[in-house]
């Protein structure tokens, strides 16, 4: 049961690349990658965001300060080694574990709404401090030539889509792998009553700990590509608060129970996004996606795959497996 | 000599600012020291009651003080609405609660914003009154005549709310309902109107300090966001449930704050105010004076 | 003289100016039955969280199977064979029954080695032992208050602990349900693990305990035969109030 259940995830990861590298092959017009790009980012955050914030209840505001730090650690390693993206992502995902593990040992000994905040507080701080960095630019930001492609994409954008199509595979797997594992199973505990986890032998903070890495390195990855794919980063774009706001309201909107979810969730938003900012403004965009995040919070607190009746997820009784 | 004089400035103008900080925060201290809502959106609701203050000088010249009186009770009102959909939504309902509560009034915060946004644009407002843009005398500093305006109004404020819990009935049961919930209901109170009551004053508060906000500086839309730093970091560093810290809170906050500033610059300034309340919430999180 | 299973050393627990416990030392021997009774406020559970790691003490030290633990989280006290249930039920209510029987068996008992058919048995003879078999499957938040008791023992039980706290397990429940955990309990204790009982049920109290500790503002009045120590004059004055 669970190894067929495996296989299949497995083999759709395969399809679902094949089919991403096939549109890069196939398609000329480079508009849909931009948009889908945005969207297959989002799908990333969402994903790593549900990890802290989902399974074990520690809702961070601080995705924009991950993702920045993701966006900045990616112009540095082409600015001072002239790194090919892969390096740029990877250094991106352990500098993102990194801020993860000491956010957290900072931050998640307190509970509920002040870890919350305080995330928001590393978020400016870390603005701040790379506002005041003249090496990347500072407050006015910097500009970034692409290098050249590499075969078998023509366009730089059309590359950056299919790296980012693989970071989805690997978040998603990442969170279904925690949750189907003994960490889901510790997390929900600790989100449901912390103490009393701790006292049924869950090592609470090592557990918290693990998912901020997890959830930081994944969101810090998701950036990376970014410096590129705009070709321009400050500050202020980098570590824009509507990261933030967006993880959240796509997780919480698609459902924190399932790995599911915030995929349902990023892919709703995102395309409504899209829509709007082209055809109303971004503002609007801001606005529907606020909104949309009250009236779920309120409405449907399970989210989409609540409404939709997804089967609840078990806990398997063997130690292995999971949907 | 010369950085002394300049500190000594910079001291005097955090302590006009610090005590503008406590009026601003004190509604805090109220939902969400002694309430335990998570109330991210307040600094939100501050930055809208500002804009209605400018929409009231701007359009039919009223005093922003005047305005601010004005809106308050308006703000009473919306502040018991608020509580009510807060309750019925999340404190009723239990499980899972915290993340949906902070989640929610993420999302108001946001909405707020962006509301302004839309209807009155991203460009700074700012208001006009005979005190503003004069200056103050005193010694050898030259003290701009809002900030002491906005000084002697928040001193104010501050004394009145923090006289009306520790001396009033009414103060008296919410500081209580805080406490014990319980203990209150075997004495024939409703903890619920209770609450909702003190949530309603919270928030009013906010109608007189939104017109602060806009007196000392002019205002634009994302200002919400650096004041969710300096409201909680008064806040948390006065201990939850302290009124009385949070003018001394808001003291040191506006002080190290105008210190920061006049050292290193404007580019620092937002880093502060989160600096501090990081550090409190990782050294002492309940705060100088707390419960 | 064997050793002892768990000794408490001069713990004592300020809160603030406030001392819930005063320098409480007493050794709890391996297979003991042993009651701890005092009135409301008296520093019960705080005793019992300094014992199992929710609270850090202020002073003092608790040594388990002579092992100094008072620095050890609670999760690693856990795992070394101390469990404890919550006077307030704390269950984890997104989970059924069998799941939060499953924390306990996955992250409390690690190496315990038991299949996944043998675990299965294993939860379901905890819960039809403490009546709750029926509802293996309901989530947690659907069980009534005295359901949630139940399961709360059983979760600590299902740790398959050396030394079990049970913290007024027994509170509002009917005679022959007290009976019921009371049986149970003696059961366990003939199993060989070392129970701690906090209760305001004297005749429960009277019957189950080997020993019985009490305790009045942070200080022990009285320890030893559970008929000496409630004929005692100022047990009897701490319940009554002097």
């Amino acid at each position: 049961m669970h190894t067929s259940k495996g296989l299949a995830f497995w083999l759709s990861c395969a399809a679902f690349l094949l089919a991403m590298l096939g549109l890069t092959l196939v398609t000329g017009n480079e508009y849909p990658f931009f948009a889908g790009y945005v969207i297959l980012q989002f799908i990333v955050l969402a994903t790593a965001w549900n990890i802290l914030g989902g399974y074990a209840g520690y809702v961070n505001f601080g995705t924009s300060a991950f993702f920045g730090i993701g966006v900045y650690i990616a112009i540095m390693l082409f600015k001072a080694l002239g790194a090919p993206i892969v390096v740029q992502i990877a250094g991106a995902a352990l500098a993102g574990a990194v801020l993860g593990f000491a956010v957290g040992l900072l931050t998640l000994r307190m509970q509920g709404i002040f870890f919350s905040i305080a995330t928001i507080a590393v978020t400016i701080i870390i603005e701040t401090c790379i506002t005041n960095w003249k090496f990347v630019g500072g407050a006015a930001g910097i500009q970034l030539q692409r290098p050249p492609v590499t075969a078998p994409f023509d366009s730089y954008v059309k590359m950056l889509f299919f790296v980012q199509a693989a970071l989805v595979v690997i978040a998603v797997a990442v969170a279904r792998y925690v949750q189907g594992s003994w960490i889901g199973r510790g997390l929900q505990a600790l989100r449901d009553d912390e103490l009393a986890a701790e006292c049924t032998g869950v090592p609470t903070l090592r557990l918290k700990l693990l998912a901020c890495c997890l959830s930081g390195a994944l969101m810090s990855a998701a950036g990376a590509p970014s410096a590129m794919y705009l070709q321009f980063a400050n500050p202020e774009s980098a570590f824009n608060l509507n990261y933030s706001v967006s993880a959240l309201a796509m997780a919480l909107i698609g459902g924190t129970a399932h790995w599911v979810g915030p995929i349902l969730g990023a892919i709703l938003l995102g395309v409504t996004q899209q829509v709007l900012t082209v055809t109303i403004s971004s503002e609007v965009n801001v606005l529907i996606l606020g909104l949309m995040l009250v009236l779920f919070v309120v409405g449907a607190p399970a989210g989409l795959i609540g409404l939709l009746r997804f089967p609840r997820r078990r806990l398997p009784a063997d130690k292995g497996g999971g949907p | 000599m010369f950085s002394l004089d300049l500190l000594l400035d910079a001291v005097v103008l955090g302590l006009l600012l610090g005590c503008f900080y406590a009026a601003v925060s004190i509604g805090l201290s109220v939902t969400f020291g002694l309430l335990d809502v998570p109330h991210v959106a307040h600094p939100a609701f501050l930055v809208a009651a500002s804009y209605g203050v400018y929409l009231l000088n701007d359009l039919w010249g009223v005093d922003p003080l005047l305005a601010g009186l004005v809106l308050t009770p308006l703000y009473f009102v919306i502040g018991l609405f608020a509580y009510w959909v807060y309750f019925e939504t999340f404190e009723r309902r239990g499980q899972d609660q915290g993340v949906r509560g902070i989640a929610f009034f993420f999302g108001i915060a946001f909405i707020i914003e962006v509301l302004i946004i839309l209807t009155m644009g991203v460009d700074q407002r700012s208001v006009q009154a005979p005190y503003i843009g004069k200056s103050l005398r005193l010694w050898d500093m030259r003290i701009p005549m809002r900030l002491v305006v906005a000084f002697g109004v928040a001193m104010l404020l501050t004394l009145l709310l923090t006289q009306y819990l520790s001396r009033t009935f009414t103060g008296w049961a919410i500081r209580a309902v805080a406490q014990d919930e319980g203990a209150l209901r075997l004495m024939g109170a409703n903890p619920y109107k209770i609450k909702q009551w003190a949530f309603g004053i919270g928030t009013a508060v906010l109608g007189m300090a939104g017109a602060l906000l806009i007196i000392v500086a002019p205002v634009e839309p994302t200002l919400d966001r650096a004041y969710i730093g300096r409201t909680f970091c008064v806040v948390v560093m006065a201990g939850l449930g302290s009124m009385s810290g949070t003018l001394a809170a808001a003291v040191i906050l506006g002080v190290s704050e105008s210190i920061v500033l006049t050292l290193f610059g404007a580019s620092w300034a937002p880093a502060i105010s989160f600096a501090m309340l990081l550090a409190v919430l990782a050294v002492r999180p309940q705060g100088l004076f707390g419960r | 003289m064997s050793a002892a299973l768990l000794r408490i050393e001069g713990m004592t627990k300020r809160f603030g100016g406030f001392t819930a416990l005063d320098t409480v030392s007493v050794d709890i021997m391996p297979g003991e039955r042993f009651g701890l009774i005092g009135p409301n406020g008296s520093g019960k559970t705080t005793l019992i969280h300094c014992i199992s790691g929710a609270l850090r003490p202020s002073a003092g030290t608790v040594r388990f199977e002579g092992e100094d633990v008072t620095g050890l989280p609670a999760h690693k006290r856990t795992r070394k064979g101390i469990a404890r249930s919550f006077q307030i039920p704390r269950p984890f209510k997104s989970m059924t029954v069998r799941e939060n029987l499953a924390v306990a068996l996955d992250f409390a008992s690690l190496d315990h080695g038991l299949s996944a058919g043998e675990q299965t048995e294993h939860v379901m003879a905890i819960l039809t032992r403490m009546g709750l078999a029926a509802k293996v499957d309901a989530l947690a938040s659907s069980l009534s208050q005295v359901e949630l008791r139940r399961m709360e023992l059983a979760r600590a039980m299902a740790a398959r602990p050396k030394l079990l706290i049970s913290d007024e397990a027994m509170a509002g429940l009917s005679s022959s349900e007290v009976d019921e955990v009371l049986d149970l309990l003696l059961k366990l204790s003939a199993d060989g693990i070392t129970i701690i009982m906090i209760e305001h049920i004297m005749h429960a109290v009277m019957r189950f305990s080997s020993r019985v500790m009490c305790l009045d503002a942070g200080k022990i009045v009285a320890i030893g035969e559970p008929k000496a120590v409630m004929e005692n004059k100022r047990v009897q004055e701490a319940y009554l109030g002097a």
